[in-house]
């Protein structure tokens, strides 16, 4: 990978905090844009703004086809049998909500259970309460081992015909682990239950076949792979989006209205009611552009690099202590130090440059299970190098021995 | 207004720190390390100024017509920011308290502590303490 060319594609990496360079390592929040993007968002602004899908004036085709084109490239770039399984949503949150409050509110039955994990982030969590609640079903909940790994053989055990629906996260945001999906999926389905998959971290990583994983729904952000904020998807398997009822009402989602009943559109247009975020729509498919020009495996690669080299230079601080250390891993460094809050770690780590997240990382559940408050989190992306992490290593030497 | 002292006190000495984001930080997690802490017995769920990653727990008390307060806080940065107020408030008059004007984070630099509010609570400080100065504004008008 030709590195320096890589970030000279990305504006904001030459940006200066507090008069130092910037080291953007807050990747699992959110990654920076290459200019691909931005110039496609500027480009559909200049050029094509229009509402899409009922316009019959030109600009109205040009943006509804450029808004289309999105929709096939998500469906190459996930491997779905069909353009018509790809919605377009808010992002991970909402598509979430809307199997939660579409599939949930139709299927579940009062002792019905959802099972998830204790790695979920609370996007994966609240959903599940409320459609729980309101159907009075069961929430179950997979335990983690202290590595971070899931203990299949507890899934197993909780796994029965009164599961109806498991939601997992394929990477987990704050410890990196990369869960053994398939296998969770292939027993969900000896109990016909269907599985919805949290990608919001994996699809920067990992190369995704929806097919290959036969999972039921897989749930996506574009802005945590390169692309535009308040753009994400929601795959789901034809006959399963078919029977569910619609999410939410109003314009594009419907055939026919009138007083005395309202047909519904078919999928995928039955699920996007309104106008959507076309501009960010658009530019979502450069970001995949882009990604798949580099290749997962070598964004991967790269970061796990990066990854390595943190760890093993982090050993060198006195009371570094990682949090989540899977076989199997995304890039995501959560880290303690003895002694002092991540809070200041990362308040600290700010005055030189380097962006890291800090506190339960949406994951309070996990934090309580390993009876810590949040952690420190350095998350690296494919544009990070070795020598940004030497700066946050230095760095955090300098508040260890001020400290101690 | 009194409070004024001890801001342009504070100033003073952080602009030997010429900006420096990072001496800025150390220095006032020094200030923390410094100040007198609260008794543990007080570090209850009740004194406790909600921020969304420290935790600041904060008690009061009258003496005479002043008020004293003390603090801690589980983050050094957030304890020394606690320790600044203290400085500026601890010691005035309930009216003195109310009526004044925080100022000094912007002058040193610092008003980003200000503006996210929601990581260390630094605004939620301030209106706790006058908060409490408010009710001991009541508790002299009822002696008078």
């Amino acid at each position: 990978m030709d590195l320096k060319g890589l970030r000279s594609q990305f504006p904001t990496l030459r940006e200066e905090v507090n008069g130092k360079p910037l080291v953007y390592f807050d990747n699992a929040a959110t990654t920076q844009k290459p200019y691909a993007v931005l110039k496609a968002l500027e480009e559909y602004y200049h050029h094509k703004n229009a509402n899409i899908h009922r316009g019959i004036h030109t600009l109205a085709e040009k943006a509804t086809a450029a808004f289309e084109e999105t929709r096939k490239r998500v469906k190459s770039f996930i491997n779905s049998a069909e353009v018509e399984e790809i919605i377009f949503t808010k992002g991970t949150t909402e598509s979430i909500n809307l199997v939660a409050s579409s599939y949930g509110r139709k299927f579940l039955q009062p002792g019905d259970e959802v099972i998830i994990s204790t790695m979920e982030h609370h996007s994966n969590i609240v959903p599940w309460q409320i459609i729980c609640e309101e159907k009075g079903a069961i929430l179950k909940v997979i335990p983690v081992n202290n590595n971070g790994e899931l203990l299949l053989e507890e899934y197993g055990k909780i796994l029965s015909e009164k599961t109806k629906i498991v939601s997992v996260v394929y990477a987990s945001n704050s410890l990196g682990t990369i869960n053994p999906v398939k296998t969770i999926i292939k027993k969900a389905q000896e109990y016909n239950a269907v599985v919805l998959l949290d990608g919001a971290q994996a699809t920067a990583h990992l190369d995704i076949d929806v097919q290959d994983l036969d999972a039921d729904f897989y749930a996506l952000s574009a802005h945590k792979m390169y692309g535009p904020t308040g753009v994400g998807v929601l795959y789901g398997k034809r006959e399963l989006l078919e029977e569910m009822p619609p999410y939410q009402g109003g314009g594009e989602m419907i055939k026919d209205v009138s007083f005395e009943k309202t047909t519904y559109n078919d999928i995928p247009y039955k699920f996007e009611a309104g106008t959507p975020n076309i501009a960010d729509v658009v530019g979502f498919k450069y970001a995949m552009d882009f990604v798949d020009e580099i290749g997962k495996s070598n964004i991967h690669a790269h970061e796990m690099a990066v990854y390595d080299y943190a760890m093993e230079k982090m050993e060198e601080i006195p009371g570094f202590q990682p949090v989540g250390i899977a076989d199997k891993k995304v890039s995501v460094l959560s880290f303690l130090i003895d002694g002092i809050h991540p809070f200041d770690i990362g308040q600290m780590l700010d005055a030189r440059g380097v962006a890291v997240r800090t506190g339960h990382h949406c994951t309070q559940p996990l934090m309580d299970r390993y009876g810590i408050e949040g952690t420190a989190r350095a998350s690296f992306s494919l544009y990070n190098t070795k020598d940004e992490v030497d700066v946050m290593v230095d760095g955090l030497k300098r508040i260890v021995n001020f400290i101690k | 207004m009194f409070t004024a002292e001890a801001q342009d006190q504070i100033i003073e000495e952080f602009a030997i720190l010429d900006g420096d984001q990072e001496m800025m930080n150390f220095y006032i997690m020094e200030l923390g390390q410094k100040m007198k802490l609260l008794d543990e017995e007080y570090m209850i769920d009740d004194n406790l100024v909600k921020g969304c990653q420290s935790k600041v727990w904060l008690k009061s008390k009258l003496t005479g017509d002043k008020v004293k307060y003390l603090a801690d806080s589980n983050t050094g940065i957030t304890k020394g920011l606690v320790s600044l107020l203290i400085r500026v408030f601890s010691g005035h008059t309930p009216e003195d308290i109310i009526s004044a004007e925080v100022y000094f984070p912007e002058r040193i630099g610092m008003s980003r502590f200000i503006g996210t509010q929601r990581s260390n609570g630094f605004l939620a400080m301030i209106k706790q303490m006058k908060l409490e100065a408010i009710a001991y504004r009541v508790v002299l008008e009822n002696q008078n």
